[in-house]
């Protein structure tokens, strides 16, 4: 596939510090290419270089093969969603889809079939004459897009324009901008600390740490094969166990955790008897299974029942006081299950992911 | 929209300002014994003032102003606010007969041996209404030329100040000296022409024309004293139209610089004491006038402001200083040749007024 | 509508001053300007429109004042952006007590400091002497240029500080936007930050209009010969001629003329004076 952004070895640093350091990805033409990370990651910055309102210190960056070193950000073929959308309030709907139009001095009725366009795309027809504070949350949200899309990017960049919405809208709006951009098939570069936003929407994400991307691959792959402990903590829920490795065979390893129980699972990286970080995810443990071949199994007391429908859970101890959290399937088989009951649980060694335990507990 | 309300400005404001003054002023009267005098920078000598306070036990707040602004502020309060003001003598009979804004002078409590008898008479003679007198001589002096000798040759006339060969280095005040020693200077007799309102216009229009013709000479009108001062010791200004006082004191610094009385005759003038029509402190405003004519008394003030007094036998008490800066300017023969201002009769202000406006307009 | 008592303690001496201190005096002003010597007349009117003096000098004010304050419009807006958007916060005070510095002296003192300064024996004379840039001095005070550079700096403050006020509150995102959409520095400026600066522009230029207006040692100290302003002529009507009633008609010809220039300025750039407390 044909690659629209490429970027290479980016670094950004104000003053001693460095809020992007050797960053490099590339992002195909129509993907929706997310970059999500905690506040103050660094994304923003980056955001801001591929826009062209931050020169980066080293590195390059190139769109459609072109290098975007020292050109200004009128002339870069990518427009930026802001957070807060920077609507002008000065002007009307189609005044500020016809912006941009009017900068290249496109012709008035080309305009004017342009913006009428755009706005039937983002299914806001005849919306044209209204100002911009009678528009809800939503509307505003895609009259900034509709003003980007108007002048047809390369890159279309979009930093966390969801944020300021309530969650309602922003579970709505989410489905809707993934459909959006499916039809339109620009490619769409999203920022956002929000992990559901990302793994709803893209088809690849791309986690930032302290300036630098910890991994990028697909929602799935995130989710299922995190590479640093990083990613496995930040993207979706986790249970932890710290402990020590004992046997080791490839990927397949042996943890002694410090409470006692002795799992089977999978170790990225890391050599020996190391000690560990062990991941695992609320939906991997099975509660009371059948088949106990290949499971690692251990016994926990519930606590108290976490009911929030699909995504309900239980929350369990230990013997030893470990707090546990496992996904409670909502199909009738659990329903005996009431809080101080003792239940088994058991887990497939491929589900755990232990990684080497740094210098950070 | 409050922002036009304020455009009137000063003289709204300063009605007001003045009300609110002249309140504070009747209540602090009251308290103590207090003698407002309104009158020109100099006029009252801290010196004086204190040894006055000690004499008497009355203090004396002095507002400073100048001849148009004391009739202004006066014939704003109709009299009121001030125990004693000092006009020039020229400008007190027209305006009293207009707005009545001073009482007559009981020469009975005026020390009249201090003072010296010719100009006593004069003055007298001079702020005549109906009978009644309204001021006392104080000082005198003329309006002249102010003429640096070392770039300047033979200014020796008021044509001086629309004469090509000083091109860029003249300077006046657009006020009436510059009008009238200009009439005296192509022929005519300003003050004969007094009584003769028609004939007063024609002479006006005419120093209107070579006034407006002469403008590119012009380097400035000039504002206040000190400006002037300035402009002539940096050597921007080598002749102007000035007050002989303020030429003397140049001559201290430079003698290159020095007063002229032009050949038409320097222009003269003399301050007053005269009392507003509703004064309060009437008492201490005799006490004051007794008080600064002793010779002893005048002799400071003239030292200090270098502009001669209307006492008498202050001779001896005269810094030397000064006794030569006025005997070279003024001998006999320059004083009798001084044209002094007769009284101004109120409808020629006016005239005169526009003439000022329209040269000052004009390109 | 039932008002309480509170409200009329609070209200009363708004209102006492305003009928005290602004209306009573300007009644009084406005019955002299339609006295004559001895009966009511509407002379004092006429000969304004009749005289050429008296009108030219207006016209000339005015325009003086117009042009003023597009000067300091012009120099105000760029002042204010980099204070607002440019500046780091401490440097941001700075600026502000650096702007507000002149404003500490009398009128009276800044403009002897500018007369000092360009004055024909002046400091700036004598370095350009010094530096050999020119043999003879030249007389930099006296004409229409320094005035009008004087009255800018007067004015100067009086249109920043609105404009600040309104430039804080113009969201960056917005400016990044347009440029983001393609539009260069001076579309930018005419699109997005002026029409959010509007109403800061409009009250700034009515205060800067007015104030050089009605100003009157800067034109007759610096402007010097060729420099009448209408404040001159009223207040020569005042205290050279004596004639309080032409002199008050002439106040009050000041204040209908001046008030009807800012409503067509509001008129011809569409704004309303209603607005401008949003």
């Amino acid at each position: 596939m044909e690659a629209d952004l490429i970027v290479t070895c980016l670094n950004k640093e104000f003053g001693s510090f460095r809020a992007v350091e050797e960053v490099s990805f590339s992002v195909a033409k129509g993907e929706f290419f997310s970059i999500l990370g905690p506040s103050g990651c660094g994304k923003t910055t980056l955001l801001r270089m591929i826009a062209g309102f931050e020169e980066p210190s080293s590195g390059d960056l190139l769109i459609g093969g072109r290098s975007m070193r020292g050109i200004t950000p009128d002339k870069r073929p990518v427009n930026l969603v802001f957070q807060h959308l920077a609507l002008f309030p000065m002007m009307n709907v189609a005044e500020n889809i016809a912006f941009g139009l009017k900068r290249r001095r496109v012709a008035a009725a080309e305009i004017r079939r342009r913006t009428d366009e755009v706005l039937e795309r983002v299914e806001l027809p005849g919306f044209g004459d209204k100002r911009i504070h009678q528009l809800s949350g939503g509307q505003k949200q895609r009259v900034a897009i509709a003003r980007c899309l108007v002048l047809d990017p390369s890159v279309l960049l979009l930093d966390e324009p969801l944020g300021a919405l309530d969650l309602k809208l922003r579970q709505q709006m989410k489905v809707e901008l993934k459909k959006l951009q499916a039809k339109v098939g620009t490619t769409f570069i999203y920022i956002t600390h929000d992990q559901s936003e990302a793994l709803v929407m893209s088809d690849r994400v791309a986690v930032m740490n302290r300036g630098r991307f910890e991994q990028i691959g697909s929602p799935q792959q995130l989710y299922n094969d995190p590479t640093t402990p990083f990613v496995a903590g930040f993207v979706g829920d986790s249970n932890l166990w710290t402990g020590v490795v004992v046997e080791k065979d490839g990927e397949a390893v042996k943890v002694l955790t410090d409470e006692g129980f002795v799992f089977h699972c999978r170790q990225r990286g890391g050599s020996g008897r190391s000690r560990v970080t062990l991941f695992l995810r609320p939906e991997a443990m099975i509660i009371e299974p059948i088949d106990r071949a290949g499971l690692n199994i251990f016994q926990v007391t519930v606590k108290s029942i976490l009911f929030d429908g699909a995504n309900s859970r239980l929350l369990t101890a230990t013997a030893a006081g470990h707090e546990l959290l496992v996904a409670l399937p909502q199909n009738r088989a659990f329903d005996h299950i009431a809080p101080a009951t003792e239940i088994t649980l058991g887990w497939h060694p491929k589900t755990g992911i232990a990684f080497e335990l740094l210098d950070q507990p | 929209m409050p922002l036009t309300l304020t455009l009137l400005g000063d003289f709204v404001m300063k009605k007001v300002v003045l009300f609110a003054v002249f309140l504070m002023l009747c209540s602090s009267a009251a308290m103590a014994d207090t003698l407002q005098l309104l009158t020109w920078k100099g006029y009252a000598p801290k010196e004086l003032v204190d040894k006055f306070e000690k004499e008497t036990g009355i203090k004396v707040e002095a507002t400073f102003s100048n001849n148009e602004e004391m009739i202004a502020k006066l014939r704003a309060t109709r009299g009121a606010g001030f125990d004693l003001v000092q006009p020039s003598q020229d400008r007190i009979s027209s305006v009293q007969k207009e707005f009545k804004i001073y009482q007559p002078i009981d020469y009975k409590k005026i020390d009249v041996g201090q003072i010296v008898p010719s100009m006593l008479e004069a003055v007298k003679k001079n702020t005549l209404v109906e009978g009644k007198s309204y001021a006392v001589p104080f000082c005198w002096g003329t309006s002249g030329l102010v003429v640096n000798g070392a770039q300047v040759k033979g200014a020796t006339s008021w044509k001086a100040l629309i004469d090509p060969q000083y091109k860029g280095r003249i300077s006046y005040r657009l006020k009436r000296p510059a009008l009238i020693g200009l009439g005296f200077a192509l022929g005519f007799d300003p003050f004969a022409l007094y009584a003769d309102e028609k004939g007063y216009a024609a002479m006006l229009a005419k120093i209107e024309e070579e006034l407006i013709k002469a403008k590119p000479l012009v380097k400035n009108y000039w504002a206040n004293g000190d400006q002037l001062l300035e402009s002539v010791r940096a050597g921007e200004v080598t002749v102007a139209e000035a007050w002989d006082n303020g030429a003397w004191k140049l001559h201290d610094g430079n003698k290159d610089i020095d007063f002229v009385a032009p050949v038409e005759g320097a222009l003269g003038w003399i301050d007053t004491f005269a009392i507003p029509a509703k004064a309060k402190n009437l008492d201490a405003a005799y006490k004051w006038i007794n008080f600064i004519m002793k010779p002893e008394n005048s002799a400071v003030f003239t030292n200090a402001e270098k502009t001669a007094t209307a006492a008498k036998g202050a001779g001896k008490f005269i810094d030397p200083a000064f006794q030569a800066n006025f005997d070279r300017s003024y001998p006999q023969t320059v004083i009798d040749k001084i044209k002094w201002y007769p009284p101004v009769p109120a409808k020629l202000e006016a005239l005169e007024g526009k003439v000022l406006d329209k040269i000052k307009a004009a390109n | 509508m039932k008002r309480s008592g509170m409200f009329w303690i609070f209200i009363t001496p708004v209102l006492l001053w305003l009928v005290l201190l602004i209306f009573l005096p300007h009644l009084d002003l406005l019955l002299l300007s339609f006295r004559g010597d001895a009966s009511w007349t509407l002379d004092n009117y006429r000969n304004f429109f009749t005289e050429p003096i008296y009108w030219l000098t207006f016209v000339r004010t005015a325009l003086y004042s117009i042009i003023t304050t597009l000067l300091t419009l012009i120099l105000a807006l760029p002042v204010a952006l980099y204070v607002t958007k440019i500046a780091k916060p401490g440097l941001r005070g700075f600026l502000m007590v650096l702007l507000m510095l002149p404003f500490w002296v009398s009128e009276l003192v800044r403009i002897y400091g500018w007369m000092i300064l360009l004055r024909e024996s002046g400091v700036l004379n004598y370095f350009l002497q010094s530096l050999g840039l020119t043999n003879q001095p030249v007389e930099m005070l006296y004409n229409d240029a320094t005035m009008i550079m004087g009255l800018v700096y007067t004015s100067m403050l009086f249109m920043v500080i609105p404009l600040v006020s309104v430039m804080d509150s113009l969201d960056n995102s917005l400016i990044e936007a347009a440029c983001d959409l393609g539009a260069s520095k001076i579309c930018i400026w005419r699109t997005i930050i002026i029409p959010h600066c509007k109403p800061g522009i409009v009250s700034g230029s009515i205060v800067v209009f007015m104030l050089v207006l009605g100003n009157y040692l800067t034109p007759n100290l610096m402007g010097g010969k060729n420099s009448l302003w209408f404040t001159e002529q009223i207040y020569n009507q005042f205290i050279a001629s004596f004639n309080w009633n032409q002199g008050a008609a002439f106040g009050f010809l000041l204040l209908v003329l001046s008030s009807a220039i800012i409503w067509l300025g509001l008129k011809l750039t569409g704004q309303r004076l209603g607005e401008l407390s949003s």
